[in-house]
């Protein structure tokens, strides 16, 4: 059964991560980190796009879940990493359950701008938010994971074994609802909403809480970033951010839970390589690589692994 | 493949050098990261300038050719080298660059940064990985008011400086001064410049007139609105902290309008502007040039020397940007050779370089900088303003007037808009 | 009343601009059906070329009166070189892919030209302010106003003008409304639709150069000019409507007047009032103010 299987490439994956972390230098953990983060948001897009949907806003739950983890922190002192995401995924949750009253009503391109427009209108109110710091955006305080503040040698090892384990926790439950009938709606929407209506299930409330479900693993992986950066600004609500990660979306494909983060662990190398070797043309090297993937592989890079294709 | 050559050259090159190095007992080079705007619109006005003033004071270092106190090569002996890396990209990647500056390229320490959002995310991360940081042109006051930091430093004034200095060449210059307009862009820069002018100003002057805030966005390019609501208001004054594009977009837009003649324009950033724009800036703008650096510089040795092999090297004179990034490598040179000599001639750590910088003064191109606030970290210098007049076509200051350091600098442990609010009490 | 005036002429000319910018954008979405994201590039390609051009021109002394012609030209050229480049090189294989894929590739393609306008004209700034003060100025009450700004608003009258003369009045505007309206029996019918499209991305690209081009002369062009471009563009096309054209006026004069009244008025708000009339707009109209009705397929 595929989900056993995923459970299996999860499972190890995730003790390969923890197991080599401290073999790993201090960077590169610092890189698998944020990937894993943006692989969130990135398995939250994948939600979306098995019904049909592109949202060219995400980058709003993702903004949403690291300032409410910066605010813990600005506002009331509190930096325990695993209080600070579940924050942002209850404040993403909160605030798409009731945005998600509009946004279920849109399909195709409409849902792409409508998520767009409200990313931009975030951004445009953290900006003039002095108290949260305006464009300079804040720093976080350092992490404690229950309580304990983790030596220096050890933090980044910390913060990568916490992400870690979130992201399988989630990732696990996205696996979990995706096999049940609401899940597998998705691709049923996609295909033919009105066929879906006839049979009695109501395509407003499956949208509707997969954006609630989007918005929380977003909420998740934006709190997981602001932790491992240290640093929240308003860019994290800009549209090149939400373009961002429809790029590693579409990089990974959406065939398995665990392609958004091998794709989110792709950029990041992608981007850190093409940085070193030439500032100025790395825009132009994703843009190739976009491309590439979209001609070539248009299963995304997952496709590579699975060859089975479902009948 | 670049990547790959560019290892090997430097492998066949370290066994090269190596058995050399070991007979010649040259000491090992310092690496020092060097962070600015390559690419994007901060690149042109600010990050360029910025790089070619690296460049070129390091190369003048490494060859010994710099005037007293610097003559000695590199730093302390050791040739410098850098590992130069483009600020242009979010947040979050600097501080990923920045990571990979000190952990991947082993770099002795960072010199860099011009946005504000980039300085305050590294700063922490600076103190964590224990890696000297200076700071050369971010001006947010918020680095060093909201925290304390061992490793991290900024060898120029904040923009604190800026706006009080405007606000007071206002005053002097304008003594019939009854309103004001201000145009700023709409993120923390732009907004923290005004709010500190106006606050400035507003003690100055009590009973002046605000007539209006315009806050266009961050590039928007397009004025033509702000400036006709600019033209009806009929301020006496405009205070801009524009900047590049916008500066120059404004500057083009406001010509044929004669926003700048009907009212008095203070651009406290003007500097990077004025000689491109020459012929487009109406006599009597008020040009700023965030302290005492390209046309303000005092006219000494070190300056002359400076202007002078920038304008060979480069055909154009340097801008404070430039000013700013000699005077953060000269400055971390005279703490490094300091902490070296009291080191019994060994190269120096990290901390041994950052006690020797701490509360240090010493002389750049711009003149004195005194390391005096920020619990030794932050530096202070006077700063200075002038009116723009084009003579026989090209472009000149008249009007200049100085403010010594003290007047408008917060005093050590007060925030600047504390200090402001409160009267400048000393 | 005189502030009244200002806040209304101030929108006009800002509408104008945004027209010019946006309607191409909403020309390829009507006829080809993609969300054409190059179309930021064609500016800022055509700001550059016309910036080149014209400094050229100038430069040698030629007459500055036809520095106009220089950059009307520079639009054309440029959009010559790359249009027909992007569409028959990459678009044309793309055609039957789902249309959020087409606007993936249309990103792809924008981020690679970023690059390549670096890499062609460097990051320094460059000016062109000669054809900006060359016609005068005019008066409106006490303000003045350069007379530059109403070429701008003479572009956005013919070019709006033109198309809809085209499309109503004439065979290939006939043409081109039945493409529009159904590509697939178009074809059957034996209208050569691959002409058509290649046609329509090249003149839509070439009103986003023309934009660029005019633009030029007011601003410094530097790097990151395409960008807020798209943003604005499609704030514009959404709220009147994706492929129409009246659509695409109305978008402009409204975005032009809310934004010169903001400016005047409350001008703290001004920063994200596009955004929250685009999410207005989708919220209560979400095919736009004009829109081209669609049959559901059962």
């Amino acid at each position: 059964m595929r989900s056993d299987r995923t459970l299996l490439i999860l499972g190890i994956v995730l003790l390969a991560v923890v197991g080599a972390g401290p073999l790993l230098p201090q960077w590169a953990m610092f890189i698998v980190t944020i990937a894993i983060a943006k692989g969130l948001v990135a398995l939250a897009l994948m939600l979306q796009l098995r019904a049909g949907l592109v949202s060219f806003g995400q980058a709003l739950y993702y903004c949403i879940g690291a300032y409410s983890a910066g605010s813990l922190g600005r506002f009331f002192g509190i930096s325990d990493m695993l209080l600070q995401m579940l924050t942002g995924c209850f404040m993403a949750a909160l605030i798409a359950y009731v945005l998600g009253f509009l946004l279920a009503r849109y399909r195709g391109i409409f849902y792409g701008l409508l998520s767009l427009a409200l990313s931009m209108i975030l951004y445009g109110l953290l900006v003039k938010s002095k108290a949260l710091g305006s464009t300079d955006g804040i720093n976080i305080l350092p992490s404690t994971v229950f309580g304990i503040r983790p030596d220096q040698e050890y933090v980044r090892h910390i913060v990568l074994v916490a992400g870690c384990a979130v992201a399988f926790l989630a990732t696990l439950l996205v696996n979990r609802y995706l096999n049940t009938p609401l899940g597998q709606l998705a691709a049923a929407i996609k295909d033919n909403e009105i066929r879906v209506e006839y049979m009695g299930a109501s395509v407003r409330d499956a949208i509707h809480v997969k954006y609630v479900i989007a918005a929380a693993l977003s909420g998740i992986g934006g709190a997981l970033a602001a932790t491992t950066v240290g640093h929240i600004d308003p860019d994290m609500a800009y549209w090149t951010t939400s373009g961002e990660f429809i790029f590693i979306t579409i990089l990974a494909g959406t065939r398995s839970v665990v392609a958004p983060f091998l794709g989110a662990l792709i950029f990041g190398i992608i981007h850190t390589v093409a940085f070193d070797i030439s500032p100025n043309t790395w825009q132009m090297t994703l843009g190739i690589a976009l491309l590439l993937v979209i001609v070539f592989l248009p299963d995304g890079l997952w496709s590579l692994f699975a060859r089975r294709k479902v009948g | 493949m670049r990547g790959l050559s560019k290892l090997a050259t430097a492998v066949v090159a370290a066994f090269a050098v190596a058995p050399i190095s070991v007979l010649a007992q040259d000491p090992a080079p310092v690496k020092i990261g060097v962070v600015t705007f390559l690419s994007g619109p901060g690149a042109s006005p600010f990050g360029v300038p910025a790089r070619n003033a690296a460049e070129l004071v390091i190369e003048l270092l490494n060859a010994g050719k710099a005037p007293a106190p610097y003559a000695t090569k590199g730093y302390g002996g050791a040739q410098i080298q850098t590992v130069i890396i483009d600020e242009n990209t979010s947040t979050t990647i600097q501080v990923t660059e920045y990571r990979n500056l000190v952990q991947r390229h082993n770099v002795d320490l960072v010199i860099g940064y011009i946005s504000s959002g980039n300085c305050i995310a590294v700063a922490p991360v600076a103190e964590e990985l224990k890696k000297l940081t200076n700071f050369f042109d971010c001006g947010t006051p918020r680095i060093f008011e909201d925290a304390s930091y061992k490793y991290v430093f900024r060898t120029s004034p904040t923009s604190t400086m800026d706006s009080v200095g405007a606000a007071l060449y206002v005053k002097d210059a304008k003594p019939k001064l009854k309103s004001i307009a201000g145009l700023n862009q709409n993120y923390a820069w732009g907004t923290d410049s005004w709010e500190e002018f106006e606050t400035a100003i507003k003690h100055f002057v009590p009973n002046i007139e605000v007539k209006t805030s315009q806050m266009p966005k961050l590039f928007a390019g397009q004025y033509n609105a702000e400036i006709s609501t600019l033209l009806g208001a009929k301020a006496d004054v405009i205070h801009s902290s524009f900047w590049d594009g916008d500066l120059e977009a404004l500057i083009l837009q406001a010509a044929p309008r004669g926003l700048l003649k009907k009212s008095t324009g203070v651009l406290t950033t003007g500097e990077t502007a004025m000689w491109k724009l020459t012929s487009h800036i109406p006599d009597g703008t008020v040009l700023g040039a965030r302290g005492p650096f390209g046309p303000y510089a005092p006219k000494n040795e070190l300056n002359s020397w400076f202007d002078k092999e920038f304008r060979d090297r480069y055909q154009v004179p340097p801008t404070y940007p430039s000013y700013q990034m000699a005077q953060a490598i000269l400055g971390v040179k005279t703490a490094w050779e300091k902490a070296q000599a009291a080191n019994g001639g060994k190269r120096p750590s990290n901390e041994q370089v950052a006690a020797a910088l701490e509360n240090s003064t010493f002389e750049g191109p711009g003149g004195t900088v005194k390391m005096a606030n920020g619990k030794g970290h932050q530096a202070i210098m006077e700063t200075v303003y002038g009116m723009s007049k084009v003579v026989g076509g090209k472009m000149t200051v008249t009007n200049v007037k100085r403010y010594p350091a003290e007047k408008v600098n917060p005093p050590e442990g007060v925030k600047g808009i504390d200090w402001i609010k409160g009267g400048f009490k000393n | 009343m005189e502030e009244i005036l200002t806040v209304i002429v101030d929108g006009i000319i800002y509408s104008a601009w945004l027209f010019v910018a946006a309607v191409g954008l909403t020309l390829i979405y009507g006829v080809m059906k993609i969300v054409n994201l190059t179309h930021g590039s064609f500016y800022a390609l055509g700001a550059y070329a016309a910036a080149s051009f014209t400094g050229a021109w100038i430069a040698r002394g030629y007459p500055p009166m036809l520095s106009y012609a220089v950059l009307l030209g520079s639009a054309v050229i440029i959009t010559l070189v790359f249009a027909p480049l992007i569409e028959r090189g990459i678009l044309r294989f793309m055609y039957a892919k789902d249309e959020v894929v087409i606007m993936l590739i249309t990103y792809a393609l924008f981020l690679i030209l970023e690059d390549v306008i670096k890499l062609v004209w460097g990051v320094d700034p460059y000016f062109i302010a000669e054809p900006y003060g060359l016609l005068g100025s005019f008066e409106v009450g006490e303000l003045t106003y350069p007379t530059y700004n109403l070429i701008l608003v003479g572009i956005a009258v013919v070019s709006g003008g033109g198309l809809t003369l085209l499309l109503q009045g004439t065979r290939i505007g006939k043409l081109l409304r039945t493409v529009i309206h159904d590509p697939e029996v178009s074809r059957a019918m034996g209208i050569n639709v691959d002409r058509f499209y290649l046609i329509t991305f090249t003149f839509g690209s070439f009103l986003a150069a023309l934009g660029g081009a005019f633009t030029a002369p007011t601003v410094s062009v530097v790097p990151g000019l395409g960008v807020e471009i798209i943003v604005l563009s499609f704030a514009v096309i959404v709220i009147g409507g994706m492929g129409s054209l009246p659509g695409a006026a109305l978008g402009a004069v409204i975005v032009g007047l809310v934004r010169s009244a903001a400016i005047h008025y409350a001008p703290a708000v001004e920063l994200f009032v596009i955004y929250f009339v685009m999410a207005l707009v989708l919220a209560f109209r979400p095919r736009g103010l004009f829109s081209l009705a669609e049959p559901r397929k059962i």
